[in-house]
């Protein structure tokens, strides 16, 4: 491998790294300020000017609090535990496409860090990693209440896992590949051929059950039973404290992040925009792409947006309710939909 | 059996129908509802920079007055320590010198002067059993602090601030 390459992808990771940091951390804030928009609040707004600093003084916080180990906990799994819930957050990034091929001076670059031909399968590989970070730390704390919220939290996961992958098989028969890249170049601007481009206007219902299954694999309201305070104390990070506990509530952003910039690269189009290739004209090879970025990031920020006006609007489900909608409702649904889907696209075309 | 305050609802439950078992449409109406709220103004006074307005009879932190000539109307009677249900004032009386008339306006007045804010109720008796107009409760929210005796106020602080300054 060619060091330049080397070098472009490294950079590009920490960009990437970087950005999701930030839009981890000002999520914080955000959901804060959005809480308080819904409820006729106002807000932190101490920090700086309108609160813009609070999430660096939360952060500070959380470094400078006590740390404390159960005497009786598992002394390595314990901090196996959020180390693992961050880390799985953070490697999904890897394979989302971010813009189009820019060019910077004389050279191409890919504003993705790999484009592997089994993009979404990675996606399934890593999202479903991320619970064993939930249920180390829960099993770990040698606490009731932690290791409820764990086995609620694997439970749940593996329930919605399967309804959001027959939910996605409907949009591969569709698109054909696994590769992210090519599923938003399908999606290529707004209108092709007297129909919509976008994913979501071919898979609406697909589209419904993927989110549903996304805001329960992200642990959002109305699925948060694994840290449900009003049972469980805190759930499975009722026995952290300090940066670890910070580390588990941050892998939570990180992975709302994530899950939002999926449902837009799989279902939204992407770095795709109405008109986009007269943009790219007037902009150019450098900006063009950018501006993509750009939209990319306003579909993610929306997503985001929503995730927070749905857990400030409905209540926690049961956990019988969970189940039965996991089972009984969505994976009906989803296979529904993909023999829907099969007889629309062999007799329609 | 007839209702007597006409106010008895009959509850009915019905089985959900599929609309309302489907839940999806539920939630549209209740985002719907949030969503209205996020463009509400809100309604908090943002307190030490902001402050809601006092109703003209709010009793807050007292003042001991002066009278047109700036001199302190209190002739320490104790009539308001008397009065006072919660004894949150104290106070010490001292004479009059030749050279202190544009101090006080009446031959006796109080040396010390002090109101606990803890034991105070601010229910406004003293303000009443004065017979010299000297003391009111007039003015703002008594502040926080962080010991028991910092909300023992003196004359320093209780005192108006002179005329002509």
């Amino acid at each position: 491998m060619e060091l330049s390459l080397v070098i472009e992808k490294f950079i590009l990771v920490a960009i990437i790294f970087g950005i999701s940091l930030v839009v981890a951390m000002y999520s914080t804030y955000a959901e804060r300020k959005v809480a308080a928009f819904f409820q006729d609040r106002v807000g932190p707004n101490r920090a700086g000017p309108l609160g813009i600093l609070q999430p660096l003084a939360d952060g500070a916080k959380m470094f400078m609090k006590e740390e404390i180990i159960p005497t009786r906990a598992s002394g390595l799994l314990f901090i196996v535990g959020p180390s693992l819930a961050i880390l799985t957050a953070c490697i999904g990034t890897a394979v989302i496409p971010w813009g189009q091929q820019i060019v910077i001076g004389s050279n191409l670059i890919d504003l993705q860090v790999t484009d592997i031909n089994v993009g979404v399968l990675y996606l399934f590989g890593v999202v479903s990693l991320g619970v064993y970070g939930v249920m180390i730390g829960g099993w770990a704390s040698n606490n009731k209440y932690s290791l409820l919220g764990a086995i609620r939290a694997a439970s749940q996961n593996i329930s919605y896992e399967i309804a959001m992958g027959l939910s996605i098989i409907a949009l591969l028969m569709i698109t054909g590949t696994l590769s992210l890249r090519e599923i938003t170049e399908q999606q290529h601007g707004f209108w092709a051929h007297g129909y919509f481009t976008w994913n979501f206007f071919k898979q609406p219902v697909g589209f419904i059950l993927f989110m549903v299954c996304a805001f329960a694999e992200t642990n959002r309201t109305p699925f948060d039973l694994p840290e449900c305070e009003t049972e469980l104390v805190g759930g499975y990070h009722t026995e952290y404290s300090s940066m670890k506990l910070g580390f588990y509530l941050f892998a939570e952003y990180i992975n709302m992040f994530v899950s939002s910039a999926v449902m837009a690269t799989l279902y939204f189009g992407g770095y795709n925009y109405p008109y986009m290739d007269a943009v790219n004209n007037a902009l150019g090879g450098t900006w063009g792409p950018l501006f993509g970025v750009g939209v990319l990031f306003l579909k993610i920020v929306l997503f985001i947006f929503f995730f927070m006006w749905v857990r400030w609007t409905i209540p926690r489900f049961r956990y019988d309710q969970l189940m039965d909608l996991g089972w009984k409702i969505l994976i009906p649904l989803a296979i529904a939909n993909i023999v829907l889907t099969g007889l629309v696209s062999t007799f329609l075309k | 059996m007839e209702s007597l305050s006409g106010k008895r609802k009959l509850i009915e439950s019905k089985p959900l129908n599929f609309l309302e078992r489907a839940y999806l449409p539920a939630i549209l109406s209740g985002l719907r509802i949030t969503g209205k709220h996020f463009f509400r103004k809100s309604v908090t006074i943002r307190y030490p920079e902001q402050k809601r307005e006092f109703s003209e009879n709010f009793r807050g932190m007292h003042s001991l007055k002066r009278d047109e000539e700036g001199r302190e109307r209190c002739t320490a009677c104790g009539l308001c320590a008397l009065s006072c249900p919660a004894e949150a004032i104290t106070m010490i009386a001292a004479e009059r010198q030749h050279d202190e008339e544009h101090l006080y306006r009446e031959e006796k007045y109080a040396a010390v002067y002090e109101i606990n804010m803890l034991r105070c109720i601010f229910c406004g008796l003293c303000e009443e059993a004065c017979p010299k107009e000297a003391i009111y409760l007039d003015g703002d929210i008594v502040p926080s602090n962080y010991l028991r005796k910092d909300f023992i106020y003196g004359k320093d602080k209780l005192v108006e601030e002179p005329l002509n300054q």
